[in-house]
Order: C-alpha cells, then sequence, then structure tokens
C-alpha cells in the first residue's frame, strides 16, 4: 500500500492535484477579477478594497502562503507531465492528427504547458509591478492608504502593459477552455451525459473571465479611468 | 467501381535497433471492398513476387474483437473511422491516388519489434499486476448465485469490451494508458467478484502502468475517440476514484 505521499506521486496522484490546485487557482482568480471590478465603482472602492486585504495581516500572510504553494505545485506538474512526453514516445510520428468526435484536443488543450509557462513568468512580473511596486499614499475618509488605484492606471498607460496584460489574459482564457472541464475529469466528477455541457460551460467561463480581465488595461490605455482617479494621464 | 492506385509510405524497420525509415510503394488494382489489411496483403503480395521483404503487421481475427492490428494510418491510430478496427477498416473510405501513410504506434513501452509490429507485453503485465480475480478452479458456479443490477453488468460489459490492441497508447500525445488500464481495473472493480481485490488491483496496476513507461493522462481524451470499442474516458474517472478510495 503506497503512503499517501507516494500516492499523490503516482500517475493518478498527479493527476488529482493538478485538478484541484487549478480549481482553486480558478477561484482564485475569480475573487481577483471581482477585485479588480472595484475600479468600476466607488473612486475610492480600489484603495479600499486593497486597504482592507492590508488589515487582515496574518490572515492575508496565510491566503499568500497558500496560493504560493498552490500555483508551485500547480505549474510544476504541469511541466513535468509535459517533459514527461518526450522520454514516453522518443520518436514521434510524421504525420499525426486528431480523430474528432469526443477527442478534446484543440488549440487550448495542446498548449496547456506554454500558455501555464507565460502565465507563470506573468505572475512573478506581476507581483513585481504592483504588489511589490511602488505606490504612493491617499488618505481615504482620514486614512492613510497605498494607492494602488493610481498605481495601476499608471501603469497602464504604457502600451507594453496595456497590450501585454491583453494577450496574457487572452492566454489565460485558452488555459481554462480546456483546464475547467479537464479539471472535472481529473477530480472524476463526470459523467458521459453531462461532458459536453461541464465542456461548454467551462469554456463559457473562461471566455468571460479573460474578457473581464483585459477590458480593464485596455479601458485605461484608451482613456478611462483618468478623471476618476483625479490623475493627469497622458 | 474500377480498381484504385494507391501511394503507399509505410514505416520499414528491420528491428528495435534499426532506427527505420518510410519506404514508398505506389499499388495499383485496389478494390474498394477490399479491408485494409486485404489491401496490405495484396502489396506484401506483389513485393514477396518481386523477391523483396513483405511488410510485417498484427493481425489475427480480422472482424475487429481480437485487437491485434493496430497501426498508425495517417496519423491516426486504426484509421479515419469512429469505433472501427484496422482490419475493419474498407479501402472504399479511400480514393483511387490517395497517399496513405502507415507507422506503428510509438511509445517508449511499445518498441518496435519489425516494421509495423511493437512488443505490446506490457499491457500483459499491467493485467498480471491485477486485472484478475482469483477463484477456486473447478466447476463453473450457478450463474444467477450473485445478483449483478442490469446497470452494473452494462457498465462492466462496456468496460470489458476493451480488446487491448493499444491504439489510446498510439493515439494519446504523452503515450498514456490509462484508458487500457482504467477499462480493465473498472470492469473487474464493477462486479461483485472483482471486490475481495479491489483495492489491491487498483494499485497494483496502477503502479504497473507507470513502471512500464507510459506517460500521464492530460484528459486530451484522443483516446475514446480512437478506440475500436468507444470505451468512455469515465473509464480513466473511475480508476483515480478507486485508486485515491484505496490508499485512503
Ligand atoms: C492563473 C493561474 C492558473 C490557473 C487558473 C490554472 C488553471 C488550470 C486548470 C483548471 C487546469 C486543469 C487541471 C487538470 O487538468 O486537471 C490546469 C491544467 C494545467 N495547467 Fe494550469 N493554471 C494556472 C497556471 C498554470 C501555470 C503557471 C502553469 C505552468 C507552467 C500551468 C500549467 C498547466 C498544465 C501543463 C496543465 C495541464 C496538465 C495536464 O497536462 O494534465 N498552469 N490549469
Ligand atoms: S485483427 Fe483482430 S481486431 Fe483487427
Amino acid at each position: 500500500m503506497p503512503s499517501i505521499i507516494e500516492a499523490f506521486q503516482s500517475q493518478v496522484g498527479r493527476k488529482i492535484l493538478t485538478g484541484l490546485t487549478g480549481f482553486l487557482l480558478l477561484f482564485f482568480v475569480i475573487f481577483h477579477l471581482a477585485g479588480n471590478l472595484a475600479i468600476f465603482g466607488d473612486p475610492d472602492a480600489m484603495n479600499s478594497y486593497s486597504h482592507f486585504l492590508h488589515q487582515l495581516g496574518p490572515l492575508l500572510w496565510i491566503a499568500r502562503i497558500g496560493l504560493i504553494i498552490i500555483f508551485v505545485v500547480h505549474a510544476w506538474i504541469g511541466i513535468s507531465i509535459w517533459l514527461g512526453k518526450r522520454k514516453a514516445r522518443p520518436k514521434d510520428y510524421n504525420v499525426y492528427s486528431s480523430k474528432g468526435g469526443p477527442s478534446k484536443q484543440s488549440l487550448s488543450s495542446r498548449s496547456m504547458a506554454f500558455t501555464g509557462f507565460v502565465l507563470l513568468v506573468f505572475v512573478v512580473i506581476h507581483i513585481n509591478t504592483f504588489a511589490l511596486g511602488d505606490a504612493g499614499t491617499v488618505v481615504v475618509d482620514g486614512e492613510q492608504m497605498t494607492d494602488i488605484k493610481t498605481l495601476v492606471i499608471n501603469t497602464f498607460q504604457n502600451p507594453i502593459y496595456a497590450f501585454g496584460y491583453t494577450f496574457v489574459m487572452i492566454l489565460l482564457g485558452a488555459h481554462l477552455g480546456h483546464g475547467i472541464w479537464s479539471a472535472f475529469t481529473s477530480l472524476t466528477l463526470r459523467s458521459p451525459k453531462a461532458s459536453a455541457t461541464i465542456y461548454t460551460i467551462g469554456a463559457v467561463v473562461a471566455v468571460l473571465l479573460a474578457a473581464g480581465f483585459l477590458f480593464i488595461p485596455l479601458y485605461i490605455y484608451f482613456g478611462g479611468g483618468c478623471e476618476a482617479a483625479l490623475i493627469n494621464c497622458n | 467501381m474500377s480498381d484504385m492506385t494507391i501511394n503507399l509510405k509505410i514505416w520499414r524497420q528491420k528491428n528495435s535497433t534499426d532506427s527505420g525509415r518510410f519506404e514508398d510503394y505506389l499499388l495499383p488494382g485496389v478494390n474498394e471492398h477490399m479491408s485494409f489489411l486485404e489491401m496490405l496483403d495484396v502489396l506484401n503480395e506483389k513485393l514477396m513476387k518481386e523477391g523483396g521483404d513483405p511488410v510485417e503487421f498484427d493481425h489475427d481475427c480480422r472482424e475487429g474483437i481480437c485487437g491485434s492490428c493496430n497501426m498508425v494510418i495517417n496519423g491516426r491510430a486504426h484509421g479515419p473511422k469512429h469505433q472501427t478496427a484496422a482490419c475493419q477498416l474498407h479501402m472504399r473510405n479511400y480514393n483511387d491516388g490517395d497517399t496513405i501513410v502507415i507507422e506503428p504506434p510509438r511509445a517508449a513501452a511499445f518498441p518496435v519489434i519489425k516494421d509495423l509490429v511493437v512488443d505490446r507485453s506490457a499491457l500483459d503485465r499491467i493485467i498480471e499486476a491485477g486485472g484478475y480475480i482469483s477463484v477456486k478452479t473447478g466447476a463453473a458456479p450457478e450463474a444467477n448465485l450473485i445478483p449483478v443490477p442490469q446497470e452494473v453488468s452494462n457498465q462492466a460489459f462496456d468496460y470489458a469490451t476493451c480488446i487491448g490492441c493499444g491504439a489510446c497508447v498510439a493515439a494519446c500525445p504523452n503515450s498514456s494508458a490509462s484508458l487500457f488500464t482504467g477499462a480493465k481495473l473498472s470492469h473487474l472493480n464493477s462486479l461483485p467478484q472483482g471486490q475481495p481485490e479491489r483495492d489491491k488491483r487498483s494499485i497494483a496496476m496502477v503502479n504497473q502502468m507507470e513502471k512500464e513507461g507510459f506517460g500521464d493522462c492530460s484528459n486530451y481524451a484522443e483516446c475514446e475517440a480512437v478506440c475500436p470499442v468507444g470505451i468512455s474516458i469515465s473509464a480513466i474517472a473511475q480508476m483515480r476514484r478507486d485508486y485515491m478510495k484505496a490508499v485512503f
């Protein structure tokens, strides 16, 4: 009988972990988008939300460390599955094509490792830009807090950031287009009857998430948000 | 319909150490009623008459039940048709002048023996690891002694139809044997006779699958698309559930 550690290192265990961490990352991403949408709310909503998170103190750190572990486990297994392909098929086909029908091979599923890898690099840059970035402070209702909103708006004046983010969010959509259905399958939450429905819902959620995320940098770049933040853009 | 001429591009490899190469053959006189394997028989007769080396390929029943045939035809295991083994594929699916590329299933766990013939004994070893039930030999027991609900026996039978051809491995971008292992394991794990050894079986078969060098499953579901008997990837889901249940 394998130990629990050994079980999670088996092919089955690895898949369960990919699905589990994939789902957790999905929930995180949904939360994150909900937070981002505060930029469209009350002028102070985004900074207040960020301030609220910072005030959580140790809880915030627990969440951060948890997220880092989930992210690293997910990326580690994903990359190792991808590397394992070559070992399991040292000589590839000269001609290969999908048979279609029930197959879920698509640009989305075949590029999971690529889109995932870009997300990995992106997250590092993203944390560096915003979490560790040089934001000023602002006083809201007599309380001093980090002015994340101005940092966000300033950052997206730069076309490299605005369009770079847009591009990466399209890749996130592609990752989740196959990923959501795949995570259900990995966690054995499937039936032949429900499969097509789950796939469609997953793809729709993926598109909505990507659209929600990429709307913000584009909106800011094309002039939205400057007035609300009372800063001088361009 | 008049006879067709087919351009064949076939993988030729003398033995497991030979590096192998494609060879082109022009085959006239192909009839639409021929099966794919009969077309290869015609090619081999021609090659032998010309003093050449016939193309080795696996086949036995030629009626889609033994799982011997398993070649990759124009990049698809068993060719273009769903739920059809290569031996059941007919030349009426091709047109005069078509080019057909034939390769062996490619996986580290399936070393090439010669040409299109690969060693699939890795699948046998997965079965040996746990794809059986232990019963006392002797007279067959009375069939109705153990009641099995209809849905359960249907489900088990669906999984039992796996003919072990290995097309799932051949078509999987990761060369995973999850559909084969899942089907064999789920078949026995669904039935009352399979319960005593259920946990042991689930763990042993999953371990053996990995040991043989098959890759991870990425849920591409290509295996279900090429399976000549159409086994659902729900078999893989059941394998995952049963393995985790056995561990916890
Ligand atoms: C925002 C971050 C991310 C989210 C929301 C996310 C989500 C998901 C989901 C839901 C799945 C399906 C799970 C499954 O197949 O069981 C998945 C699979 C996968 N993810 Fe991610 N992921 C993220 C980041 C990454 C990163 C950083 C990498 C790696 C470099 C990565 C690589 C992969 C790979 C390779 C798979 C497919 C695994 C397989 O082949 O079985 N992902 N992801
Ligand atoms: S030869 Fe038996 S299944 Fe094709």
